[in-house]
């Protein structure tokens, strides 16, 4: 197992190596002055100029790549060209609003999701089954920023039940829930029935395992069987899908943080886009990239914990 | 083909998939012959309209015709999932096949590619690469094209890597069959079936995709219309009239639901084994 752990965080160090380097170069890529391209149309030459001898543009590319992960590591993501404050300080600022909102979204989509699965393989092919089964796919299929839409139209627009947008007061923590609970459930509804789905699955194949029929072989009765010892395993799949999911819900974010002007990592990316900032949008997208690395190489450990079939695969 | 056809059409919800997507592709290709306006005419007089029988779906602020806008924004959605999913899959096919195949250290190199591309969070890469070129409908196929190569990558690399060791392979090896040949002839034609399975998984991901970077303006620019631009004016328009925001996403929602619905289908009659799991 250890030998495992080590090659795959290994492996997601030099993913991360990678994208942080294609990242780079993409900025390099662009036809233009990469110092001009970042600091944006409100540039001087001053700026520029001091830019460009910041990022050591007059030295080989592979200097200033090495360069740009020394700052990296230091946890220097470059300056805002528009407030002047580092980015790295922005983004960790921006940052809580996301994961809470995605957080929130997930465990509700579990407290929902998981008994619907549950129930559905336990009535398989029933009329409840079969509803079930389609909302799950009607649910998946709808995109984010839609459901996102609509919750703000009927739900804030039309009945007026919750706020429309920002994250709520500071310190206050009703108004902050009040404010949470559409854009949570834009980014969860797509989970509740992804997770619906999947728990149904992996309910109907360890309902047929040998363990179960020993369990029921001695007698126990059906809710210990089910609960205790059926979805105790039935439920273990979605950790790892959640983990493996998270560039889906980052990106579900983005759009629900825009439609409801709510603070987030998705909004910052869209608002220095729109102005131009793109220290900003590069040290974002930089940083939610990491978070992704993070999340699929802790649910490959997770899975390869459970099922050392994996560890025998890498 | 035929048979899996009449297969899926037996099947309630691959009947249901199938319907909404050829309306979808029909109401896309004849949209000049069906819509009743012009997409991009103004007509202030007549604008934000409820739905009538001149305007079945109204009006946005510009007076122009919602209706007729979807049929168009239809065209857009159809040209992005066909281009960008037609290209991602003759990529990652080839790319899959030689990781497959090749030389050990080749097939690393490949994954490892396909991984950091992976790495990114799609809609978050396709906002860097937009605010570094610009908006533009070409930049929205290239960011699908290069984000879903991966995907078709990895599912030919493992067919491929199954089918290498079976015996039949190894006979033509030792027959002489060149490697091109052995790809082409006989590996191709195995990859086809679970390929067209995970493509018409992953068109409604690209519609909602493209929907969603227009809708976010980084996409379709106007006044071309899109679902997503259509549902960023009904966005700004929340507090006045709800009929943008419907008229957008009623066929975003069906086309989507239409394509899973056809995939979903596709894969369990090709696959009786999940059949009975799901």
């Amino acid at each position: 197992m250890l030998i495992y752990v080590l090659k795959r965080i290994g492996l997601g160090i030099v993913i991360v190596v990678l994208a942080v380097s294609l990242l780079f170069l993409m900025i390099h890529m662009v036809p233009g002055d990469p110092a001009r391209i970042l600091l944006g149309p409100r540039a001087t030459p001053e700026m520029i100029a001091h830019l460009s001898l910041k990022m050591g543009l007059d030295q080989p590319l592979f200097v200033q790549i090495l360069k740009f992960f020394g700052n990296l590591l230091r946890g220097d993501l470059g300056m805002d060209v528009i407030t002047n404050r580092p980015v790295a300080e922005i983004v960790f600022g921006q940052l809580p609003y996301t994961l809470w909102l995605i957080f929130t979204a997930i465990t509700g989509a579990m407290i929902i999701g998981i008994p619907l699965g549950c129930y559905s393989a336990l009535h398989r092919n029933s009329i409840l089954d079969r509803i079930t089964g389609i909302i799950s796919v009607a649910c998946i299929t709808a995109p984010a920023f839609v459901v996102a839409l609509y919750s703000l139209l009927i739900f804030a627009v039309w009945l007026r039940w919750f706020p429309a947008i920002g994250a709520g007061e500071r310190g206050q923590f009703w108004d902050q829930v009040a404010h949470l609970v559409m854009p949570a459930f834009a980014i969860g509804l797509a989970w509740v029935g992804y997770l619906a789905r999947l728990v149904r699955s992996s309910m109907l194949e360890v309902l047929g395992d040998n363990h179960i029929r020993t369990a029921r072989a001695y007698g126990l009765p059906e809710s210990t069987v089910v609960y205790r010892y059926a979805l105790k395993l039935a439920v273990l799949p979605t950790v790892t899908v959640i983990g493996v999911g998270m560039g889906f819900l980052l990106s579900a974010a983005l759009f629900t943080e825009i439609v409801f002007a709510r603070p987030g990592i998705g909004k910052l990316i869209f608002d220095s886009i729109t102005t131009r900032n793109y220290p900003v949008v590069m040290g974002s997208v930089l940083v939610s990239t990491i978070m992704f690395v993070i999340s699929t190489t802790l649910s490959d450990l997770i899975n390869a914990w459970l099922d050392p079939r994996i560890r025998a695969a890498l | 083909m035929k048979d899996v056809i009449r297969r899926v059409a037996a099947d309630p919800l691959g009947l249901m998939g199938l319907c909404l997507v050829t309306l979808m592709v029909v109401s896309a290709v004849l949209a000049a012959l069906i819509a009743p306006y012009d997409p991009i005419a103004l007509n202030i007089m007549d604008r934000l309209q409820g739905p009538s029988w001149s305007h079945f779906l109204g009006t946005d602020q510009l007076g122009r015709d919602l209706f007729s806008r979807v049929l168009y924004g239809g065209q857009v959605a159809l040209k992005v999932a066909l281009v960008s999913t037609g290209v991602s899959l003759v990529i990652g096919t080839v790319l899959g096949m030689i990781a497959g195949f090749g030389p050990r250290w080749f097939d690393n190199v490949i994954m490892l590619f396909f991984d950091t591309i992976r790495s990114f969070p799609t809609v978050m890469f396709a906002l860097a690469t937009v605010a570094l070129v610009g908006p533009s409908l070409s930049t929205v196929i290239i960011v699908i094209i290069v984000t879903q190569i991966p995907t078709y990558g990895r599912v030919v690399r493992t067919q491929t890597l199954t089918i290498k060791s079976s015996e039949f392979i190894k006979a033509e090896i030792v027959m002489g069959a060149s490697t091109f040949r052995i790809l082409t002839v006989h590996i191709l034609p195995n990859v086809v079936g679970p390929l067209l399975i995970l493509a018409s998984m992953d068109i409604p991901t690209v519609i909602a995709l493209e929907a969603g970077l227009s809708f976010l303006g980084m996409g379709v620019k106007p006044p071309t219309p899109s679902w997503g631009s259509i549902l960023n004016d009904g966005y700004t328009l929340i507090r006045i009239t709800p009929w943008p925001i419907i008229a957008g996403s009623i066929p975003l929602v069906l086309v989507t639901l239409g394509f899973t619905f056809l995939g979903e289908s596709l894969r369990d009659q090709l696959d009786p084994k999940l059949r009975k799991s799901l």
